[in-house]
C-alpha cells in the first residue's frame, strides 16, 4: 500500500526501472555468453560499468543537485569502495593460485607458507612480502563487503562533520573536498601505503572460485547486479527526496540561513546526505572495479570528481533522471571518441584529431551548458510536459493587488 | 508582570563600530511591541542577537520561565525553543509550493530520521488548510511561492512564522512594500497573533506602527531611547531630536 502510493506519486520511478530492466533484458539477450553473440563482451562491461556511473552520478544529484553541495570527492568514496572489494578479489584469487602450486609439493604447506606466498605474490611489485594491517581482513568475503560501505561512510562522517560544523558552504567546501580527494590519491599512490602504490590492484575481472565460468557470462552477471544497484538507487534517492526531507534540503539549498531559523538542524542534514551519498558510491565502486579489472590511485584523483561534477550539469542537476542521462550519455561518448575509431576530421590546413580534442569539445560544452541551457538535457523533458519553474526571482511584478500574476507552473 | 524574554546589559560591535550598546530589553509572555528607530539603531542587530546569528560581546539573553540562556543555543536550537522570525525581504523557498512551503514550517519534530519517514497526516492538512485561509492564501497551495506578489510573499511568510507556533514572533518590516488593504490585513492577523503569545515588530513606518496600537520602544545608537505609547514617545524631545535631526 505505502510503495504503491510512493510509485503513484513519482511515475518517472517506474518509467525508469522498466526502461533499465528493458536496457538490461536487451543486453544480455544480445551478449556473447547468453545470447546471439551481437555485442561484445567489452562492450557488455563497459555497459555495465556505465551503470555504475549513474548509480555514483544519483549520489551526486542527491547530495548537489538536491542539497546544493558541490562535492569534489565522490570518486574518491567510489574508488574506496572499489579497493575494498579489490582487496578480497586479489587475496582470495591469489590463495587459489598458491595453493594449486604448492599442491604438487612432498609436505603439504602449512598455513604461514600460504600466507607468505600470497604476500609476496602480491607485494613483490613494490619489494615487500609482509601484509600491511590494512588487508587483515582481505580473506573474508563478509568483512570487505561491510568495508565497501564502512569506510567511505566513515569518511565522510568525519570529513563532513568537520567541514559542515565549522560551517565551510560554497566554493570553499568544494576546495576542501577536493583537498582531501587529492591528499588520499597522494597517499594511495605511496608504496607504503598497503595498497601496492601506483600499480594499483590487478587481475579483479578473476572471480575467486569461478575460474571454469568465462568472462563472457561473468560480465552479463555484473551486468545484472550493476542494473539491480541502480535500480535499487534510483528509488532509494526518489524516495529521499519526493517527502519532506527533500523539500528541506532543497531548502538548505536555496536559502540555508532561513532553513536553521525554522528550527531545522542544517548541519545534520548535510551531514546525512554527504554520508548516505559516499556510501552509494561505495557501493558503485565495488561494482564497478570488478568490470574494469584494475584500480590505481589515478582513479581516485581529483579529475574523476570534476568529470562526475560535469556529467551531472550536462545531464541536467536537480533531477535524478537528468543525472543519469548525463553520465550515461557523457561517458559513453567520451568511450566512443578516445576509442580512437571516431574519425578525424580534416580541415585543410589542420586535423582534428578526436582522442585529444574531445577533453576541449567536452569543456566547451560544459561551459556552454551551464550558460546556456542550466537545466541541461534532462531539461528537455520538461518540453514535453510543459513543466515550467517560476521565474520571478527577485524580480516582483508588483506589490499592488491589481499587478499581473503570472499564472503558469502550477505544480 | 512575567517576562518571556529578557535582554539585558547586551553590547555587540562590528570592526569597532558599536551596533549595541548595554541595551536591555524586556517582553511579556502575551505582548505586542514595536520597535522603532532611525537607519543604523541597532534594530535588526537586537533580532540577530536574539536568533543567535550574532553573539553578543556581553551581556546576557534569558529565556521563558527557567530563565534559559539563550547564548548558547546554536540557531536551530533557538527556533526549537519556540522564537520564530520574519526577515525583511520576504524569504520564502520560492522553488517550492505554497503548502510545502507551509508544510516545513509546521511544528513538528525536525530531526533528519524522523522528518524522512514522516507522513502527511490528515491534522496536517487541515491545519495548513486553516492557516492558509488565515493569511488569505487558500486558493494559491498549489502554486510555486516564488510566483506569489511581493504581498503574499510577505503573508506566506508570516503563515509560516505563525505554522512554527511560536512563543515569540519577531517580525522584520512586515508592511513594506504592501498596499493599503495588505496593510490593514497584516495589522489584523499580528494583533490576532500577540494574544495568545509575544510578538516584535520592527517597522519604520509612522502609521503602520500607530494601526498596531501598543507599546513602543525607540532604540537609537543601539540602546533605548525611549518607551511608552506612541504618542507618549512621540512627545519625547529626545525622540524628535533624533527623527527630525538637530
Amino acid at each position: 500500500m505505502m510503495e504503491r502510493t510512493f510509485l503513484a506519486r513519482n511515475p518517472s520511478v517506474l518509467i525508469f526501472i522498466a526502461l533499465l530492466a528493458l536496457f538490461t533484458l536487451a543486453v544480455t539477450v544480445l551478449s556473447e555468453g547468453l545470447g546471439t553473440g551481437f555485442v561484445s563482451t567489452a562492450m557488455v562491461k563497459t555497459l555495465g560499468m556505465t551503470l555504475c556511473f549513474c548509480l555514483i552520478a544519483i549520489a551526486m544529484d542527491l547530495v548537489w543537485g538536491y542539497c546544493g553541495i558541490l562535492s569534489l570527492g565522490h570518486f574518491a568514496f567510489f574508488g574506496l569502495g572499489g579497493y575494498m572489494i579489490g582487496m578480497w578479489l586479489m587475496y582470495a584469487r591469489t590463495e587459489d593460485i598458491v595453493i594449486a602450486s604448492l599442491a604438487g609439493a612432498d609436505l603439504p604447506p602449512t598455513e604461514q607458507e600460504i600466507v607468505d606466498a600470497i604476500g609476496t605474490q602480491i607485494f613483490g611489485v613494490v619489494g615487500s612480502s609482509e601484509f600491511p594491517w590494512v588487508w587483515a581482513f582481505a580473506d573474508s568475503l563478509l568483512i570487505q563487503l561491510v568495508l565497501v560501505v564502512a569506510v567511505p561512510g566513515l569518511l565522510a562522517l568525519v570529513f563532513g562533520w568537520l567541514a559542515f560544523r565549522s560551517r565551510v558552504t560554497g566554493v570553499y567546501l568544494s576546495i576542501l573536498t577536493q583537498a582531501m580527494t587529492l591528499a588520499l590519491a597522494l597517499y594511495l599512490f605511496q608504496n607504503d601505503s598497503g595498497l601496492r602504490g601506483n600499480n594499483g590492484l590487478s587481475g579483479l575481472q578473476n572471480i575467486p572460485g569461478m575460474a571454469d565460468t568465462p568472462q563472457s557470462v561473468l560480465s552479463v552477471w555484473f551486468l545484472w547486479a550493476s542494473a539491480v544497484a541502480l535500480g535499487l538507487g534510483y528509488m532509494f534517492a526518489a524516495w529521499v527526496v519526493s517527502g519532506k526531507f527533500g523539500s528541506v534540503i532543497r531548502g538548505i539549498r536555496d536559502d540555508e540561513a532561513r532553513v536553521r531559523f525554522l528550527g531545522y538542524p542544517v548541519e545534520a542534514y548535510k551531514l546525512f546526505v554527504f554520508t548516505i551519498t559516499a556510501v552509494m558510491a561505495g557501493i558503485g565502486g565495488a561494482l564497478y572495479y570488478p568490470q574494469a579489472g584494475i584500480i590505481n590511485p589515478a582513479e581516485v584523483a581529483p579529475i574523476a570528481s570534476i568529470y562526475l561534477a560535469v556529467w551531472v550539469a550536462i545531464g541536467g542537476r536537480g533531477r535524478l533522471y537528468g543525472a543519469v542521462i548525463g553520465a550515461a550519455f557523457v561517458s559513453l561518448l567520451s568511450t566512443w571518441f578516445t576509442g580512437g575509431r571516431v574519425p578525424d576530421v580534416d580541415l585543410g590546413f589542420y586535423t582534428i584529431e578526436w582522442v585529444s580534442w574531445w577533453q576541449v569539445a567536452l569543456g566547451v560544452s560544459f561551459v556552454l551548458v551551464t550558460l546556456f541551457a542550466p537545466r541541461g538535457i534532462g531539461g528537455l523533458f520538461d518540453l514535453f510536459i510543459n513543466r515550467r519553474t517560476p521565474d520571478r526571482h527577485g524580480a516582483d511584478l508588483g506589490p499592488d493587488t491589481g499587478s499581473l500574476r503570472e499564472k503558469e507552473a502550477e505544480t | 508582570m512575567s517576562t518571556l524574554l529578557e535582554v539585558s546589559g547586551v553590547s555587540v560591535s562590528f570592526d569597532g563600530f558599536k551596533a549595541i550598546n548595554n541595551l536591555s530589553f524586556n517582553i511579556g509572555p502575551a505582548e505586542l511591541r514595536a520597535i522603532i528607530g532611525p537607519n543604523g539603531a541597532g534594530k535588526t542587530t537586537f533580532m540577530d542577537i536574539v536568533t543567535g546569528k550574532t553573539r553578543p560581546d556581553e551581556g546576557e539573553v534569558l529565556w521563558g520561565e527557567k530563565n534559559q540562556s539563550l547564548l548558547r543555543l546554536s540557531e536551530s536550537q533557538i527556533a526549537q525553543t519556540g522564537i520564530g522570525r520574519k526577515f525583511q525581504r520576504p524569504t520564502v523557498f520560492e522553488d517550492q509550493s505554497v503548502e510545502d512551503n507551509l508544510l516545513l514550517a509546521l511544528k513538528k519534530n525536525r530531526s533528519p530520521f524522523s522528518v524522512l519517514v514522516f507522513k502527511k497526516a490528515e491534522a496536517d492538512t487541515a491545519a495548513i488548510q486553516a492557516l492558509a485561509e488565515d493569511i488569505g492564501l487558500s486558493d494559491q497551495l498549489t502554486r510555486k511561492a516564488g510566483e506569489l506578489s511581493h504581498g503574499q510573499k510577505q503573508w506566506l511568510e508570516i503563515g509560516m512564522l505563525l505554522a512554527q507556533d511560536p512563543q515569540l514572533l519577531l517580525v522584520d518590516e512586515p508592511a513594506a512594500g504592501m498596499t493599503l488593504a495588505e496593510r490593514e490585513h497584516t495589522t489584523t492577523i499580528l494583533k490576532d497573533a500577540a494574544k495568545s503569545r509575544a510578538v516584535v515588530v520592527v517597522e519604520h513606518d509612522m502609521e503602520f506602527v500607530r494601526r498596531l496600537e501598543c507599546k513602543v520602544t525607540v532604540l537609537h545608537e543601539g540602546a533605548v531611547l525611549a518607551e511608552g505609547s506612541l504618542d507618549h514617545v512621540t512627545k519625547n524631545q529626545d525622540v524628535i531630536d533624533v527623527y527630525l535631526g538637530r
